[in-house]
């Protein structure tokens, strides 16, 4: 069979085939060129080489992480789709129904473009969830950004906020939780990863898959233009100076056409004459027709002057590689084309047959009657022919130096000085309230979600079956990293991000299920990066068996660094669904009453290492991950699961940045009440420093309220337990008072805590 | 009494509406915007959401849409006819009801819990609620900004149109209370004829007690209550 090349450049000096010279320019080592030409039998053309440098790319074929993600714990009796096996997870929440959720970065669109490079990584990942057959009904983000005082920072978090909104208010699925730190190791490189999830009937599911010769082919949603064009292999890269000049790779979104795809997609599955569906996010056509391909054991006939393009001339590597956003690869039942055809025409738009099913497991794009490239499906995907390497790794120097942190050489704070790290604390941009980037995204479209009126850690989000009815089910979802944490030792942070995760599940009255994880690091060539990927894998890894939240699917991102910056702090964020099978489970945060007693749930540790107020009070970098001690933390969990079901609390919230002080502020503010409590209760007979007592953040413990009604049971509820619990003080009428010291009125620290964040803003 | 909610292509909040009616017991269908049939609905509803996707400017495409000939029509009839948020930037397109929402003075979208007054004692939506008492309802809008000239202003002030307000939680209309800039803290507006009612939050997004805050369903029962007197 000749191949005839369609690369201009080279068509003008004869027939000279891409060298090794271009395939390093595309991103592909010498190795792997070498790989291509033996899996071909020949040399590629520059079309085919193209699709093998995507496909694989660290962001389509998980090349250098893979071997480690294996390592996950992946089952339970819940899991209907193992990970990597659909486009996204899917877990058996009852009666029928399954929840299908899954995270995903856009992180180096959004450094470049922070608008649309948000907006499409919404995009994104909503076309995850309803390529499944599922109808999205709740979203999430985790931010990080720089240094908020910079107005580089101001910049990005305004465009990215922006983005999310626009894209995610128009489509009309709630956003409705997530988290945002900041620090100065993300100046250059933010992240932005987005996570949705949605409900579909158990056994109508849709599947990634192709198979039927002869079935017909079709591209649906929006024409594809030039837009995005290598951007997975963009994102396999450093940012540099020189990145500014791919802006071509980052896409644009219409979040309206997402929507119009989402009720036709829904539609032409719910017809049942849909073999296979697929969205194009990174790296388009090519990687939907072998993905599905392979999946189906198929091949794949593909005429590509039948693709809707939204200019002329576009090369066929253009075409195959585009990332377009808003755009479907479907394989339907042959006879049934003009079913499929009429709902998109309903939805006005563009539907186009563009091949056929066949049984050779190769792909054959053909342009302008021409075959431009012939190549295995098999091979160019995950699990297939796409490569895998052990990368080497080597702990860095700076572990040990934080290993050595001793907290005698930090002043403790004195009863006097309260008052201003409480000041610190909530006006902080890691602690203060969100509200200025959560009211641009519409939280409540769709009437499910019920933290509206009632906060609560986590997001819970009732579920409605997909034909409209309610049921006493809620999803219970958060996403969860200190990056910081990670960055003083990977292998417990990573541990702490999944037990912190769970936590907010359980205090807001719901049972963790199953886990999609954002890996953000650095350069995965680069050792000492690679050691934080594979120690934050391992805890990760173990963490999610001791919780039994598998982990359902996720995202790799690496080369999160710069050449000014270095690498970020390894980011390993944790998606967490959890499930609330009955309404009246339902937990919140906010103090109810004053006279309810405050009592601090869970081991105390006189702590303070890689707290919010060592590294930004007290200046202090370099310090351990804090105290953490997982089995002690599942069985507090379990044990406040079991006190909630009891109903013998009125409250619970979690301890995390800001510690004890930041979690007794956030629920009395949400009540509109205050607190008086003694630190001395605390460290008992050990006596902490008062700074351990009041800001340091040990994990596993959760500030818990408790009428005087059912007192006398809770505490003999909690002895059952086994877990340590002391009572600190009471909820009062207005104030914030410290060892008998008001430091402030609730109003004078909700104007502190509520308008910090916009304060910097404007 | 039958309930007709109109779907146009970037509708959200569509099934939001059909749910709240249901759940107060109303029969309700749904009208997709390229028919001509109103299936014979005594009051028709226009939904929130970005109709066509708020290209151009919001609802300025949705007020061609096919179905909005009937509806249009109905209205002229003195047939019901309310649109919400999105559904009230189609009204104000149309020139159903007067005046014109604009970009929020924050330049931003914003959703949020806001509280209404009641204001007119003429208009059915507003006739039969306690003026004193404050509701909570959600806003979700980036163009939400209520705008019309001295003339239309004062004629909607004699004849009793403004049927909602924005206030703070003690009731009083201020300017901290404003969330979006409208003129006078005009919430919501009826036609002259007071059969067409638009208005920017939604109390559909209060109207069920799982959600914790039923204000809004005073608002759906007030004008159910009414129009089936």
């Amino acid at each position: 069979m000749e191949i005839i090349d369609q690369n201009p450049a080279e068509q003008a000096s004869a027939a000279a085939l891409p060298t090794v010279e271009t395939a390093r320019k595309l991103g592909l080592l010498p190795e792997e060129f070498e790989r291509i030409q033996s899996i071909l039998g020949r040399q590629p053309n520059f079309t085919e080489l193209s699709i093998f440098s995507v496909m694989w790319s660290e962001h389509c074929s998980y090349k250098n992480s893979i071997v480690w993600l294996k390592t996950l714990p992946r089952d339970s009796e819940r899991m209907l789709a193992k990970a990597g096996e659909e486009n996204a997870g899917l877990v058996d929440i009852g009666d029928g129904l399954a929840c299908s959720f899954k995270i995903e970065s856009h992180n180096h669109p959004s450094a470049l473009e922070p608008y649309q490079g948000a907006a499409t990584g919404v995009g994104g990942i909503n076309r995850d969830i309803f390529t499944m057959g599922a109808r999205p009904i709740a979203q999430l983000n985790s931010l990080r950004f720089g240094d908020l005082n910079l107005p580089k920072t101001r910049r990005l978090l305004r465009g990215v906020v922006k983005g999310i909104g626009d894209y995610g208010n128009a489509f009309g699925i709630p956003t409705v939780g997530g988290e945002v730190y900041f620090d100065e190791c993300y100046n250059t490189n933010p992240l932005v990863n987005a996570f949705s999830a949605g409900i579909v009937e158990v056994g109508k599911v849709a599947k990634a898959t192709s198979y039927g010769v002869g079935n017909p082919v079709f591209i649906v949603g929006s024409a594809t233009g030039k837009d995005g064009i290598h951007g997975a292999t963009f994102a396999s890269e450093d940012i540099s100076a020189a990145s500014t000049e791919k802006l071509p790779a980052v896409q644009v979104g219409d979040p309206f056409m997402e929507k119009l795809l989402l009720e036709a997609t829904l539609e032409i599955i719910a017809s049942g004459y849909v073999i296979g569906i697929q969205d194009m996010g990174a790296a388009g056509i090519i990687c939907s027709t072998s993905e599905m391909s392979a999946k189906g054991e198929h091949g794949m006939i593909i005429d590509l002057d039948k693709v809707p393009t939204r200019q002329a001339n576009m090369e066929p590597f253009e075409i195959l590689l585009s990332e377009s956003q808003e755009r479907m690869l479907v394989v339907v039942e042959k006879g049934k084309e003009d079913i499929i055809n009429g709902i998109f025409e309903k939805w006005d738009l563009h539907c186009a047959q563009i091949g056929e099913v066949t049984d050779t497991q190769r792909l054959h794009f053909y342009r302008n009657g021409q075959l431009v490239a012939d190549v295995p499906a098999h091979d160019l995907v995950l699990g297939g022919g796409a490569p895998q390497y052990h990368r080497e790794y080597r702990e860095p120097a700076y572990i040990q130096e934080f290993a050595k942190f001793d907290a005698a050489t930090v002043a403790d704070v004195t009863p006097t000085e309260i008052g201003a790290v409480a000041k610190h604390l909530l006006t902080h941009p890691n602690v203060c309230s969100r509200r200025w980037i959560y009211e641009q995204y519409d939280s409540m479209v769709g009437t499910a979600n019920r933290g509206t009126n009632a906060p609560s850690d986590a997001a819970v989000v009732r579920v409605k079956t997909p034909d409209g009815k309610s049921t006493d089910k809620s999803i219970v979802i958060t996403v969860d990293c200190n990056s910081r944490y990670v960055n003083a030792n990977p292998y417990v942070g990573a541990q702490i991000a999944v037990a912190e995760a769970a936590r907010n599940i359980v205090c807001s009255g719901g049972e963790p299920l199953a886990v999609t994880n954002n890996l953000n690091f650095g350069n995965p060539y680069v050792p000492e990066v690679y050691w934080h990927f594979v120690e934050a894998v391992k805890g990760m890894g173990e963490a999610c068996r001791q919780f039994s939240t598998p982990v359902t699917g996720g995202n790799v991102s690496f080369y999160n660094q710069s050449s000014d910056d270095g690498p970020v702090f390894p980011t390993p964020t944790i998606g967490m669904l959890g499930l609330m099978e009955d309404t009246n489970n339902r937990m919140t945060l906010n103090f109810r009453q004053p006279g309810d007693a405050i009592y601090l749930f869970g081991q105390s540790s006189n702590d303070i290492a890689s707290s919010e107020y060592l590294y930004s009070y007290r200046g202090v970098k370099a310090s351990p991950a804090p105290a953490f001690d997982m089995e002690a933390e599942l069985a507090m969990q379990q044990a406040l699961n079991k006190l909630i079901r009891q109903k013998l609390v009125q409250s619970a919230h979690d301890l995390s940045d800001g510690g004890l002080f930041v979690a007794l502020a956030e629920s009395a503010m949400a009540g509109n009440l205050g607190f008086d409590i003694q630190t001395a209760t605390v460290g008992g007979s050990e006596a902490f420093r008062l700074d351990a007592v009041l800001f340091g953040e040990a994990q596993g413990r959760v500030v818990v309220s408790v009428s005087a009604a059912q007192k006398e049971a809770f505490e003999s509820a909690v002895a059952d337990s086994g877990v340590p619990c002391v009572q600190i003080g009471a909820v009062t009428e207005g104030a914030f008072v410290i060892d008998d010291q008001t430091l402030m009125s609730v109003a004078d620290a909700k104007a502190l805590y509520d308008n910090a964040l916009g304060t910097i803003m404007a | 009494m039958k309930f007709g909610v109109v779907v146009f292509p970037g509708s959200n909040c569509d099934q939001d509406a059909v749910d709240a009616l249901t759940l107060m017991g109303q029969p309700v269908v749904k009208l997709w915007h390229k028919d001509h049939d109103l299936q014979g609905c005594d009051f028709i509803l226009l939904p929130g959401g970005f109709a066509h996707g708020d290209y151009l400017r919001t609802g300025a495409i949705a007020r061609f849409s096919p179905i909005m000939n009937e509806v249009i029509a109905h209205a002229n009839r003195g047939g019901y006819l309310m649109g919400i948020c999105n559904g009230f930037q189609v009204l104000a397109e149309a020139r159903l009801v007067p005046g014109v929402l604009l970009r929020n003075l924050s330049q931003k979208y914003t959703c949020k819990n806001i509280y209404l007054k009641p204001q007119s004692s003429s208009v059915l939506v507003s006739a039969g609620l306690d003026k004193e008492q404050p509701l909570k309802i959600p806003i979700a809008h980036g163009d939400g900004r209520y705008y019309a000239d001295a003339d239309t202003l004062k004629q909607l002030n004699d004849n009793d149109q403004v049927i909602f307000r924005y206030c703070d939680e003690t009731g009083a209309i201020t300017d901290a209370a404003n969330p979006n800039g409208s003129l006078e803290n005009i919430a919501g507006v009826a036609n002259e004829r007071k059969n067409v009612f638009g208005m920017m939050p939604h109390p559909e997004r209060a109207a069920d007690p799982l959600l914790g805050n039923t204000d809004g369903r005073l608002i759906l029962e007030q004008l159910v209550t009414s129009v089936l007197a």
